[in-house]
């Protein structure tokens, strides 16, 4: 077994995903502790110039080029990285905790009969061991999973959960040819399909109200929409608002929605699961209202009212106009 | 066109106080509430679309204790044919890979079309079961669909990626699909489908203790105190009066 940690870089549509260089740091810290290289792995086609910006954020920067990895397909991607890790043997593995890992990283690794943990915040090395910290229960209780790497192992981080720093490395690039002996022609990819837009674009906006499951019902809107209209901001909202129908997905704040830099972010009824605060934890000011005092939304606050909201938003309304 | 569906059976924490169990593996469940898990409930929704256009059986599979007849019988009352619930002696020790095992090895045998499971349970949140039994069975998977338009033999399906973007696959049966949430709209139970699930059939398959995978639970903990906002003291006018103050003041009125 190696001491390397590999790092599956991550593209789509021509350009490098920001996740890519919060693992590679990860990698690069990894390494050090290991005494083992940090290896960039980047599959595609037509990649070049993506695999030669991975220089200085890997020791070595191995790039598999086909036709057939044009396109992020788990069965091709899955037959090239089992036998890269049946030839190289890494210590780990590490991806983002994102579509593509979803769709990969159990099965690849079932079929290299190696452990995976996936979702994980961070995690460490210990001897030949892996402990992971797994943010759970929507983000309320944290958990430690372990597994045995000796003969490799897989992880998956959540986007987002670790800073990205400058390489500094100066990696080897390496171009391995890897040919296909299957088709796998019952699964094809057809097309990306881009997200309608929206009539207002959340993401220009200044100030934002923004409403999660708390509302309980699809009249209550009206209610905070009263609130942004005092405020002179825009109504956008969590995740399950969007499932249930009651606002267009172009107002869905988050991870699979619109990523937010307003200057005002109010925060309603919002649990503040890892997935939302992914998209509006740098707003400027973020002032939450919820009744749960150990609502993790209150971790990315800066302000916050332990309250019912039908109490609180129509008091916060008459305040407004009464300052304006 | 037959399917299964894989549920399971979460506690409702958005709300609720937390308490860790003194064995610092579980929650203490006490005060908690159980229910079928978010996605799950989309995923079960999937399976009653297609079996109302195209006919078929829908079999409802979930690994947990005893408890969980309750939310298989729900799924029952929805209109699903029958279920299973799997109930090993060593639960608290299983993996996900532990779970899609015993899960494959009930169904390997079943006809299927499609096998439907959420995209990630809310509770340990690894998104793993799904993918993980498509492979044991050798057969098709697509994760995150947040739309499907199903035919006899294929699925057109749109995945989800990141931001909002969406990819479109086509995949040939027998696949398992995972589920995101809002892909369709959960109906609720009739009080008619209530009644007739009590007949249903439900098998029990107490699995003696199942083989523990290779990931370990060593402890769960509440997460150290970091950043906290400022949280104001009061009733709702008082409150709601300094979230205006800080409002005016910073120039955002
Ligand atoms: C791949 C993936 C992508 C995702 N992408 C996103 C995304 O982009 N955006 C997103 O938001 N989510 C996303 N999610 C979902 C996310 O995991 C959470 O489920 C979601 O953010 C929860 O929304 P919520 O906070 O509104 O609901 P809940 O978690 O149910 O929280 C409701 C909150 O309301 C509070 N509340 C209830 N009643 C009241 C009251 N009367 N007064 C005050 N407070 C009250 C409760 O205390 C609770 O904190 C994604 C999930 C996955 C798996
Ligand atoms: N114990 C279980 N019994 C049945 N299905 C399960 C179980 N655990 C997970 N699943 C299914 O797998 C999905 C993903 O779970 P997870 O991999 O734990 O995030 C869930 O949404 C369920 O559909």
């Amino acid at each position: 077994m190696s001491k390397d940690i590999y790092a599956l870089a991550e593209h789509r549509q021509g350009e490098m995903r920001d996740v890519t260089f919060e693992i590679l740091t990860k990698a690069k810290i990894l390494a050090k502790e290991t005494g083992g290289s940090t290896v960039a792995v980047i599959l595609g086609s037509g990649i070049d110039n993506l695999a030669e910006s991975l220089k200085s954020y890997a020791d070595k920067v191995v790039y598999i080029e086909n036709d057939k990895l044009g396109h992020f397909h788990s069965e091709y991607y899955q037959e090239a990285l089992k036998s890269l890790f049946e030839e190289r043997k890494p210590f780990l593995m590490v991806m983002g905790h994102t579509s593509v890992a979803y769709e990969l990283a159990p099965s690849l690794a079932l079929k290299l009969d190696i452990p995976v943990i996936t979702g994980c915040i961070d995690f460490r090395i210990d001897g030949s061991s892996v402990y992971s910290v797994n943010s759970v229960y929507g983000g309320k209780v944290n958990a430690e999973y372990s597994f045995n790497s000796e003969n490799g192992g897989i992880v998956t981080i959540l986007a987002g959960s670790m800073p990205a720093e400058e390489g500094g490395l100066s990696g080897e690039l390496e171009k391995v040819s890897f040919s296909f002996d299957l088709e796998f022609e019952d699964k094809i990819f057809l097309q990306f399909v881009e997200a309608v837009a929206g009539e207002i674009d959340i993401t220009q906006a200044e100030k934002i109200i923004s409403i999660g499951r708390g509302i309980k019902e699809e009249e209550n809107l009206a209610m905070i929409q009263e609130l942004a209209d005092s405020i002179g901001g825009v109504v956008a909202c969590s995740r399950p608002i969007v499932d249930a129908g009651w606002l267009p997905k172009s107002r869905q704040v988050g991870s699979s929605g619109k990523t937010v830099k307003p200057k005002l972010y109010i925060a309603i009824g919002i649990s503040g699961d890892f997935q939302h605060l992914m998209g509006m934890r740098n707003a400027d000011t973020i002032i939450a209202i919820n009744k749960d005092p150990n609502a993790p939304i209150f971790g990315a606050a800066d302000y916050g009212i332990v309250d019912d909201l039908f109490k609180v938003v129509p008091a916060l309304k008459d305040k407004v106009a009464e300052l304006k | 066109m037959d399917s299964i569906v894989c549920i399971k059976r979460v506690p409702e924490t958005a709300e609720a106080t937390l308490k860790i169990d003194s064995s610092n593996l579980k929650l203490d469940e006490e005060n908690l509430v159980f229910s079928i898990n978010e996605a799950d409930n989309y995923a079960l929704e999937q399976a009653l679309l297609l079996q109302e256009e195209f006919g078929g059986d829908v079999t409802i599979v979930s690994v947990g204790p005893e408890k969980t007849d309750e939310i298989i019988r729900m799924a029952l009352a929805k209109g699903a044919t029958s279920g299973i619930r799997i109930t090993p002696s060593n639960l608290e020790e299983l993996d996900p890979a532990s779970i899609a095992k015993l899960i494959a090895d009930e169904v390997k045998d079943l006809d299927y079309d499609l096998i439907f499971t959420g995209c990630i349970a809310s509770d340990d949140g690894f998104s793993q079961v799904g993918v993980t039994l498509a492979e044991m069975l050798g057969i098709n998977h697509i994760s995150m669909a947040v739309e499907m338009e199903a035919e006899e033999e294929t699925a057109k399906i749109n995945r989800e990626l990141e931001g909002g973007l969406m990819e479109k696959f086509e995949v040939k049966y027998p696949a398992v699909i995972t589920i995101q949430t809002g892909i369709n709209e959960p109906r609720y139970a009739s009080i008619l489908g209530i009644k007739r699930a009590g007949s249903k059939e439900l098998k029990v398959v107490e699995a003696s203790e199942a083989k523990a995978e290779k990931v370990k639970l060593e402890k769960i903990y509440f997460p150290p105190p970091g950043k906290m906002a400022e949280i104001f003291e009061g009733g709702p006018a008082e409150t709601s009066g300094k979230v205006a103050e800080v409002l005016k003041t910073k120039g955002l009125l």
